[in-house]
């Protein structure tokens, strides 16, 4: 019965995910031409929703209480400038990751 | 396959370290309430959506409906909705491996996909195809070790999760390097920060994409003046 369950869960959340992910190529992923639109939008949205998921990594600190959210805009500061000089991926995610465990391990 | 191995796997390994981390999180979690490892498999292999599968932890404590978890699922992933956008082109001609790599369009994939350029003397298909294949490993790893073992860790592993938003730090600053127009960049911070201040953590994400999508749109003329940067 439990077991019916936890499939049944798995399997309508697996249809639902992949479906919101293959929506795009179902409606306009049609032979040669894809509309300009569509192109154009494929094309300026990623620097835009990659600024989205930095917020959105961030979206639970809280600016008025505990650390203030100070221990992560420092180690993001250091992900970012460290990046732009460097540009080494591994440099700039490994420095600022250990930094902030750092940081929090020992508040 | 060495050489494929050698040139992809630099480039996942902070998807490894956040997979493994959130993976064994997610593992320890379902353990929790009384679901071990074969589940876990089971799940990260089919769903392979990680804040889903945290959803879906919570539902099944709480016996939640099937049209709940239909419901909640399609509002948590409404952004993969997005993703596809800027695929269409790069996965044309990938053949049947086409519905894998549709399949597996997660947030950090999609991220990887669209922040680098394909190493010199690879096909795309190699590289796309390659780097979706390993972050779902990871997953998955992440998520059966979380229920087998979580618990034995042997270190204070507080604080290792930071390393998904710095993967997304460093993929704005390599984003901000490639593009000629900073303005989606920055428009992209200006109505997502609006966004989760007027609606709030739980619900920002949808008015987000719906907002800088329109914005764009109406942007075409301007921003299409000069050719975006061809990735």
């Amino acid at each position: 019965m439990i077991d019916k369950y936890i499939i049944m869960l798995t399997a309508v959340m697996a249809v639902v995910t992949l479906l919101l992910r293959a929506m795009p190529f179902i409606l306009f992923d049609h032979g040669e031409r894809t509309p300009k639109w569509i192109t154009y939008l494929g094309k300026v949205l990623p620097p835009a929703i990659m600024s989205m998921l930095l917020v959105f990594c961030l979206r639970n600190i809280s600016i008025f209480e505990g650390t203030h959210g100070i221990p992560e805009l420092i180690c993001v500061a250091v992900a970012m400038i460290l990046h732009g000089w460097k540009r080494n991926t591994l440099l700039s995610i490994g420095t600022s990751t250990i930094l902030y465990m750092i940081i929090v391990q020992n508040l | 396959m060495r050489q494929i191995i050698k040139q992809v796997f630099p480039k996942t390994i902070p998807v490894l370290a956040g997979y493994l981390s959130l993976g064994i999180g997610f593992g320890l979690l379902l353990q929790s309430i009384g679901y071990g490892p074969g589940w876990a498999f089971i799940m990260s292999l089919f769903i392979y959506a990680g804040s889903a599968q945290f959803l879906a932890v919570e539902l099944l404590a709480a016996g939640a409906t099937l049209v709940q978890v239909a419901l909640l699922t399609f509002l948590i992933n409404f952004r993969h909705l997005f993703y596809g956008l800027s695929m269409i082109e790069k996965y044309k001609g990938m053949g049947i491996r086409k519905f894998y790599l549709v399949f597996g369009l997660t947030d950090e994939t999609y991220a990887l996909l669209t922040g680098y350029k394909t190493p010199e003397n690879m096909s795309d298909k190699t590289f796309y195809f390659a780097i979706t294949v390993m972050h779902h490993c990871y997953w998955i790893c992440g998520s059966v070790i979380g229920a087998v073992a979580g618990s034995l860790i042997p270190f204070d592993t507080t604080g290792i999760d930071f390393v998904m938003t710095a993967l997304f730090a460093v993929l704005v600053v390599e984003q901000w390097k490639s593009d000629k127009k900073h303005l989606p960049a920055l428009m992209g911070f200006a109505i997502t920060i609006a966004a989760l201040i007027i609606f709030g953590a739980d619900n920002f994400l949808i008015p987000t994409l719906i907002a800088m999508s329109v914005v764009l749109l109406c942007m075409k003329d301007f921003l299409s003046r000069e050719e975006i940067d061809d990735r």
